[in-house]
């Protein structure tokens, strides 16, 4: 069923929301990663406010739909979606990399209920989300498993193992979504290590392959509806996104792939953050 | 003399003891824990019929899964399908798995607490004519670092079997050690056998020495400790299967009986099971210890028997050893 305007807008403000909320965890926590978990809002607010099947209150149901994050270093804007879809209070956002914290630098399912799996070290995420998959056909269950991966790991070679497996049973119920932002640590992705052609690279390992706008929230949920309308394999969603998505000053620079803001910086990129869409929305908090 | 409450095999030093590979434990042992429940799963990486992942493939052909030269992934998907309530082994060989996916496993199996079965095949120098690039000796070590990871080293193709089924039962991240030559099978069903325990085999009056081993060569030791009593040099054989958690009251009751401990192991001597009681003992109750191993060198072609005798693990060397260590 198609969403109206409205409930479009209110996805766009609750991604808005959980911008504001990556930008002062980072500043609170004083080192991390801005661009990615900044660029991914959007694809996390269509997750957790429309796509997925999921019970904040009741995170281990057996029902819910699997979410594997596998670069785990975004973990702000999982965190932060996490937060704002009640599974834990907006306030403990501020606690990341702290001494303590259940928002471990990268994130430990041991320590927080909701997480599928514990990430970071790149190019998992794709066999962990197969594994389930796999498992859940044996057992006849429904559930769709999501995993969210990046540009950069597809320098892993545990990546295309897991392509391989995945194409050769055609598991279906894996939607696989690449946050296309071409940037790592050391560059740009097709300076470092040229990726592409992606999309001819997936479906040469028996995917099916589609490519979208990863910050247009409508644009996002279409293409997720027509993954699970694929039934003979499973589906690699290539979203393109902006790294930094919402503070222009980040958008599109990798050196804002592993570093927080400070707070001067912090609190300008609130302001501008709020200014999306040339609507002013009051002074930092 | 034999510990009788071992319930060893009658042909425990006769020449027709019975032989068997301590992988065709994990073959056995597999059916039989998939037998039990119905969410033991088996990932196999190419090498089916050496790791003996076929006996479990021919009676639950659905349960099997083919992965392919790939062992990051098949820890990973292990991994995976442990999340959806499976009890997944992986068995390729020791030097691949974990050898080649070592972080995969302290990712996604151990920090992230999966009971996943990591089963190492082909493990030691006793592999024989493959040579030093499948003969793996640092696996031990790798494992018994790992937090909530269980190290087990099987004696023989019984005790392999039924450490197997345990491994199912239990929960976590495991790590079993299988070798490929055919061993004697000195213990029996009716042998003590419990994740986390040691088993004496071998106890006289008045021990001098006492002979901690893990994985087959605990019957190398067993023969060793028959030949020494013969002499008059009186001995404790502790067989220890589970080199992490190590049995510590029983590794300290032996060193306090005997004050002086021998380690055995097919295996780098640094970091492994000697390494382990070592540690233990140096911090809890310090006596002489010699640890026998593979010192600081990788294997080579040959036959299983003329390798542990090169390297300095056949019977033998391990009198030898006692006697240097009594004579210290």
């Amino acid at each position: 069923m198609a969403l109206t305007d409205s409930e479009i807008a209110n996805l766009e403000k609750r991604a808005e929301n959980i911008r504001e909320t990556i930008l002062k965890m980072l500043v609170a926590a004083g080192s991390g990663h801005t661009a990615g978990p900044l660029g991914m809002a959007d694809i996390f607010t269509a997750f957790y406010f429309h796509i997925l099947a999921h019970d904040p209150a009741n995170p281990e149901w057996q029902e819910r739909d699997r979410l594997v994050l596998s670069n785990g270093h975004i973990a702000p804007v999982r965190y932060a979606a996490m937060a704002h879809a009640g599974y834990f209070p907006v306030e403990e956002c501020l606690t990341l990399r702290k001494f303590g914290t259940r928002l471990q630098g990268h994130p430990e399912r041991m320590r927080l209920p909701g997480l599928e799996t514990t990430s970071g070290p790149l190019g998992e995420g794709l066999s962990q989300a197969a594994g389930i998959a796999y498992a859940l056909r044996m057992d006849g269950r429904k559930n769709r498993v999501y995993v969210l991966m990046s540009d950069g790991e597809q320098e892993e070679g545990n990546t295309w193992e897991a392509a391989l497996f995945t194409g050769k049973h055609k598991l279906s119920n894996l939607t696989a979504v690449m946050d296309r932002n071409n940037i790592q640590i050391d560059g740009m992705t097709e300076d470092v290590m040229p990726l592409e052609p992606l999309a001819d690279k997936y479906r040469a390992f028996n995917w099916h392959v589609l490519e979208v706008n990863g910050n247009d929230i409508r644009a996002f949920i279409v293409a997720v509806d027509e993954a699970k309308a694929i039934y003979e394999k499973p589906t690699l969603i290539i979203a393109h996104t902006i790294p930094g998505k919402g503070v222009p000053e980040i958008e599109f620079d990798y050196r804002w792939h592993g570093k927080p803001p400070t707070k001067e910086e912090g609190e300008r990129f609130l302001r501008e953050v709020r200014t999306m869409g040339g609507k002013v929305r009051g002074e930092y908090a | 003399m034999l510990n009788q409450n071992a319930k060893l095999s009658a042909k425990v030093f006769a020449d027709d003891i019975e032989k068997a590979p301590t992988r065709d434990g994990f073959g056995h042992g597999a059916v039989e824990a998939g037998k039990a429940d119905p969410n033991v799963v088996v990932l196999c990486a190419d090498l089916s019929e050496s790791t003996r992942a076929e006996w479990f493939q021919k009676e639950f052909p659905e349960r099997f899964i083919e992965m392919g030269v790939a062992e990051q992934n098949m820890a990973t998907v292990a991994s995976g399908m442990a999340a959806a309530g499976k009890v997944p082994f992986i068995a390729s060989y020791a030097a691949f798995s974990p050898g080649r996916n070592y972080e995969q496993i302290r990712t996604t199996i151990a920090l992230n607490e999966r009971h996943v079965i990591v089963c190492g095949m082909h493990a030691g120098v006793s592999v024989g004519p493959d040579g030093a690039t499948h003969q793996m000796l640092e696996d031990i070590g790798m494992m018994r670092m790992l937090p909530r990871m269980t190290v087990i080293v099987p004696g023989d193709a019984e005790e392999a079997r039924r450490a197997v089924v345990a491994a199912a039962r239990a929960d976590g991240p495991f790590y079993l050690r299988f070798a490929r030559a055919a061993t004697p099978v000195f213990t029996t069903s009716e042998t003590p056998f419990a994740i986390g325990k040691a088993l004496t085999l071998w106890e006289s009056e008045a021990p001098k020495v006492a002979i901690l081993s893990t994985g087959s060569l605990s019957y190398a030791a067993l023969e060793a400790a028959r030949t020494l009593e013969a002499e008059g040099i009186q001995a404790i054989v502790l067989h220890v299967p589970t080199v992490k958690p190590l049995d510590e009251a029983a590794v300290l009751a032996a060193a306090e009986r005997a004050g002086r401990v021998l380690t055995i192991e097919e295996h780098q001597a640094a970091g492994g099971f000697g390494s382990a009681v070592a540690e233990f003992l140096a911090e809890r109750h310090p006596v002489a210890v010699h640890r026998l191993g593979v010192r600081d060198q990788f294997g080579q072609s040959g036959e299983p028997d003329e390798l542990l005798r090169h390297y300095g693990l056949d019977t033998l060397h391990i009198e030898s050893a006692v006697r240097a260590l009594l004579a210290a």
